[in-house]
């Protein structure tokens, strides 16, 4: 589905990645992992036209994304829950769900269904988004996103800044999106988490992908020893 | 007697200044962007307004019938082949663009229309008026302007927080980033935003040519009147605008029942009193 091939990018004038290659296939949960700076971010950006791209190197579902501005690429069916949330201040709840379907794209969610996977969110629709608890506001984040119906879910860094039992509520939902036929993409630091759901997991070290493979198959020595750039023999 | 006159007609000047102010405020709240040319574009409004009357003979009012969604084609097309591509981090080369149209605007008017002052006649409507209270009349013309203000200024809420159009509007305005992950082209979503602004000039243009007397070079002290209004009124907050353009007007109004030369003076005052007081004028909704 997607396929990212000898990618390089660039934050400013700073080279943030060096060559990454990956692929996403439909219907699989893939897990990025990796250190602050490791350029799980970057990749996000680049990804979903936040941040430019050339040639060829993007691909989704046989349409070349690289060098497409964002807007073009959401409407081709990939979303971001954007790390930090990036709620609308002056939209409410409903509002910032509702603007998630702006580029109209049908599909299963709507937002019944969002209020059905996060009840609360229904309770405090009228609320400013940006009035919520932290975990009530991921939870916006992820309905927003899912509401423009994407192929293609990207999630940046859902557990940063949120207590740890907040964190098992909203990975509860990844296996519900899952199931309703999104393929995502979850960017984490927190591993554990990370592996929880994923089907595969690349892990990121400076810029480039220093390992990847199936959670199982992986042992925690080599997971962090690619994580935080160790020798296999110092680790 | 005379006061209360001075203030109720500063109150419905008020409704004019709010019109040259609300589509500065808009675009300033959608893009954070300061367009130096807009008085010189309600000039424009007035002369195109003017020109319409000449040649057809068609009632001023009925002007803005052409006039104001000409002037939103060429908001929008403006935006997006010039105004657009002057935006980004620097915030100088909008203000040097948009001041650069100033000038070339104001030659352009000057050359078509020479420096004659003009009026828009608007027959009967331009002296009827009604008797209050002894002592106090209100002009028919001058209540209507308060009152399309008035219009104006709801009707635009409405747009902003009940249509869609209206949340990517603010939305826009909260984050010009993550808007575009909500599939929104920013340059045309500015370029609507333009067109809006551009409507309400159209308006504020016919408006300013039946109430008063212009030239092609009154333009920049119509941006100041309105600039004003807005900093007055709190950014980002239209019912604000319009509190700001009455506030302006009332304080012109009693600076020129004080003696005649204050009443500019007198609005400048009010406004310099207003931003060392409040910075972020009276009711503010958006940072700067």
């Amino acid at each position: 589905m997607l396929t990212v091939s000898n990618l390089d990018a660039y934050y400013g004038d700073f080279q943030a990645l060096f060559g990454v290659d990956l692929y996403v296939d439909a219907g699989e949960t893939i897990a990025i992992i990796g250190s602050n700076g490791a350029g799980k971010s970057t990749l996000m950006r680049t990804l979903t036209g936040l941040t430019p791209s050339s040639g060829d190197t993007i691909r989704f579902d046989g349409q070349v994304l690289s060098g497409q501005p964002a807007h073009a690429i959401v409407k081709a069916g990939l979303a971001m829950v954007p790390e930090g949330r990036k709620l609308f201040p002056s939209l409410s709840v409903e509002e910032n769900l509702l603007i998630g379907a702006n580029p109209g794209r049908d599909g299963l969610w709507n937002l019944d269904k969002v209020y059905a996977m996060f009840p609360v969110l229904s309770e405090r629709r009228n609320n400013a988004g940006t009035a919520l608890s932290g975990g009530q506001q991921q939870m916006v984040a992820i309905g927003r996103a899912l509401m423009s119906n994407p192929k293609l879910l990207l999630c940046d860094e859902i557990s940063l800044g949120l207590a740890p039992i907040i964190i098992k509520d909203i990975y509860t939902a990844i296996p519900q999106i899952k199931a309703e036929g999104t393929t995502i993409v979850v960017v984490e630091q927190d591993i554990n988490q990370a592996l929880s759901v994923a089907d595969r997991v690349y892990c990121m070290q400076e810029g480039r992908v220093s390992l990847t493979g199936r959670p199982d198959a992986l042992t925690r020595e080599e997971i962090t020893a690619a994580y935080f750039g160790l020798e296999k023999e110092d680790a | 007697m005379e006061w209360i006159n001075a203030i109720v007609q500063g109150v419905l000047l008020g409704g004019l200044y709010a019109l040259f102010a609300t589509g500065l405020s808009l675009m300033f709240g959608v893009m954070r962007f300061v367009n130096i040319a807009h008085g010189d574009f309600i000039i424009i409004a007035a002369f195109a307004a003017f020109t319409l009357t000449s040649l057809t003979g068609m009632h001023p009012l009925a002007t803005l019938i052409v006039v104001a969604p000409v002037l939103a084609l060429a908001g929008y097309a403006n935006q997006r082949l010039i105004l657009n591509r002057t935006l980004g981090k620097d915030i100088l080369p909008p203000l040097l663009v948009t001041f650069g149209m100033s000038v070339v605007l104001q030659n352009l008017m000057l050359e078509a229309f020479t420096a004659d002052s003009r009026r828009l006649q608007s027959g009967a409507l331009e002296t009827a008026s009604f008797q209050v209270i002894d002592g106090l009349s209100i002009g028919v013309l001058p209540l209507l302007v308060f009152l399309v203000a008035v219009a104006v200024i709801w009707s635009l809420q409405r747009v902003f927080y009940g249509t869609g159009v209206g949340r990517l509007l603010r939305a826009t305005s909260d984050d010009q980033t993550t808007v575009k992950l909500m599939g929104a082209n920013n340059a045309h979503i500015f370029a609507i935003a333009t067109a809006i602004a551009s409507f309400v000039v159209a308006i504020a243009g016919v408006f300013l040519a039946m109430r008063t007397n212009f030239d092609p070079s009154i333009g920049p002290a119509r941006l100041l009147f309105a600039f004003e209004a807005v900093i007055i009124g709190g950014l980002g907050n239209l019912w604000g605008t319009l509190a700001g353009g009455i506030l302006l007007g009332v304080a012109q109004n009693i600076g020129a029942q004080i003696d005649p030369g204050f009443q500019v003076l007198f609005g400048h005052l009010v406004f310099l009193a207003i931003i060392a007081v409040r910075p972020e004028g009276l009711f503010p909704r958006i940072k700067a």
